[in-house]
């Protein structure tokens, strides 16, 4: 097995409207696994772009205008994501790749229970599991991502906005994938369900081994949590690097920007006017 | 100088089955104008429950607020003229601006309604408003909210916050949704707007970093109560509340981070 999870190459996504926009540009980075690697940048500089591209979740005027992605399978074998047909790659995705969607609350269907939607991934990717299997999964989530069986019978509006993000974990867990994309996960949360959060994502991929790819613009979460960073502008990777190198030896101009535009919780005043 | 004061105030709301909740506990604290306090505290400590009983959206149920060593009018043009010297900056300039109409017609609105200058003299304010929140008045002024990006749209709720020539500003989360560096101009904006004008601004947000730069004092509020009070730095720097220890303790501190160099979330690699 080898340490690289997913090889992305030259990949460019443009959407095609008057005038076209390259959202991404010529992207190639690898993922290592179990890594969790920080993808930084402002609205609009295409991370969620390269993150739902990966996906193939891109829907017109989007056009995924080149590049080859390769998913290194658990099992040793390669997988070629465009050669994918829709058939497999329905059954690929969530399967081995994952996501948790920016904004739980909107995420969720309001008139559902949560342990009927999560049911319903095991529904469409593991159809031979009886009904009552299908529960015991679903309960055995709710109880990892602490949320607690006994909730499964609640709806979305009956949650905290915590829970409901825990719900959403659970989701993305819920098939064992081998990669978690997390598109902005904790912004809409205050700072101490934040943390337990992130607390209990580490957790998780300690205890299941899966690797992350945690897209936000908040930095100075990023620098904590993040094994590698990867700072991305108008399309482009302008930086990689351990979160150890962009915080003490960041090269790129913008990189820098970035840091310097972070009033420090306990450091100097620096760039503030007051 | 002129104050605005909470005086042992408590905020009851009767939710149908769940009885009552008690949003604010007993809080005092006292505004002055020239100077900023920051409120932080998680979703529900009752920050905006104090924003909403300032501006006389809400009535406290017990307890007074004080403009000035008086008490709030209940209504009429009395009350009219104190909102004109208290004014709101929202989070969300998406939603604050109406989408129907130019940003000349936003700006124009308070100065008309509120007779701050003689009609003839209308426009010209509007473009020193704009201006003074450095925005390129001639050209924004015929455009409409959704032309503009979000950090132009703040700013544009900043003027008009100011159109009125208001004593203090409440400023509710008014930069976190915007994109990280966009932010920190829309606050320093505000820091030079606070001490050019003398405005006393209650800083409402979650961030306890830009709380401490952009303030004099902070209050930190749980579930109603007011747990520490002090100077900014003071709260931040040697916080005593185990409850504002948390907080900090929550917040994302890269420097304290890498001093530590093992990573707080409990499984370095």
């Amino acid at each position: 097995m080898s340490d690289t999870l997913l090889s992305v190459r030259g990949f460019s996504v443009m959407y095609d409207v008057d005038p076209p926009v390259r959202a991404v540009r010529d992207v190639s980075i690898e993922l290592r696994r179990g890594e969790i690697l920080g993808l930084a940048g402002e609205s609009g500089c295409g991370k969620t772009t390269l993150a739902y591209g990966i996906q193939r979740l891109l829907r017109p005027p989007a056009v995924i205008t080149g590049g080859d992605i390769t998913f290194h399978d658990a099992s040793g074998v390669d997988i070629d994501i465009d050669r994918l047909d829709a058939e497999q790659m329905l059954r690929f995705r969530w399967d081995k790749i994952s996501m948790v969607f920016q904004g739980a609350m909107n995420a969720l269907n309001p008139v559902a229970p949560i342990g009927k939607q999560l049911e319903d991934v095991f529904v469409v990717h593991r159809p031979k599991l009886s009904r009552a299997e299908r529960r015991a999964e679903v309960t055995e989530l709710l109880e990892i991502v602490k949320v607690g069986a006994e909730r499964a019978r609640s709806f979305p509006h009956e949650l905290s906005g915590g829970m409901r993000q825990r719900v959403m974990i659970a989701m993305a867990l819920a098939l064992r994938p081998q990669l978690m994309i997390m598109d902005e996960p904790t912004t809409a949360l205050d700072v101490l369900v934040q943390r337990e959060i992130l607390r209990q994502i580490s957790a998780l991929r300690h205890q299941f081994g899966f690797t992350v790819v945690f897209i936000t613009h908040d930095l100075p979460l990023l620098l904590e949590i993040s094994d590698r960073i990867a700072i991305m502008r108008e399309g482009e990777i302008v930086e990689l690097g351990t979160s150890e190198q962009i915080w003490t030896d960041p090269q790129d101009d913008y990189t820098k920007t970035l840091l310097a535009s972070f009033p420090r919780l306990t450091g100097e005043k620096g760039v503030v006017a007051r | 100088m002129t104050t605005l004061e909470l005086k042992h105030v408590t905020k009851i709301y009767t939710v149908r089955g769940a009885g009552q909740i008690k949003a604010l506990d007993d809080v005092s604290f006292t505004l002055e104008s020239g100077r900023t306090i920051g409120l932080v505290g998680q979703s529900g400590s009752g920050k905006s429950t104090i924003a909403k009983i300032l501006t006389h959206l809400e009535t406290q149920t017990t307890g007074e607020v004080l403009y000035d060593g008086e008490v709030i009018p209940r209504g009429g043009k009395r009350l009219r003229r104190y909102r004109q010297q208290l004014r709101m900056v929202f989070q969300d300039p998406f939603a604050s601006l109406n989408p129907y109409h130019t940003i000349r017609h936003h700006i124009e609105r308070p100065l008309l309604l509120d007779s701050v200058v003689p009609r003839a003299e209308v426009e010209t304010e509007v473009h020193r408003l704009l201006e003074r929140v450095q925005l390129d008045s001639a050209s924004v002024i015929d455009r409409r909210p959704h032309e503009l990006s979000g950090g132009q749209r703040q700013r544009v709720a900043i003027a008009r916050a100011l159109a009125s020539r208001p004593t203090f500003l409440v400023a509710d989360e008014p930069v976190s949704m915007l994109d990280v560096s966009i932010r920190l101009g829309v606050l320093n904006l505000l820091a030079d707007l606070q001490r050019e004008e003398g405005l006393g601004v209650l800083y409402i947000t979650h961030d306890l970093a830009t709380a401490r730069h952009f303030s004099d004092e902070i209050i930190v509020l749980n579930q109603g109560r007011v747990v520490e009070h002090g100077s900014a730095d003071d709260v931040i720097l040697n916080p005593r509340h185990p409850y504002t220890k948390s907080l900090r303790a929550a917040s994302p501190d890269p420097e304290r981070h890498f001093a530590q160099a093992t990573s707080i979330l409990g499984g370095s690699q």
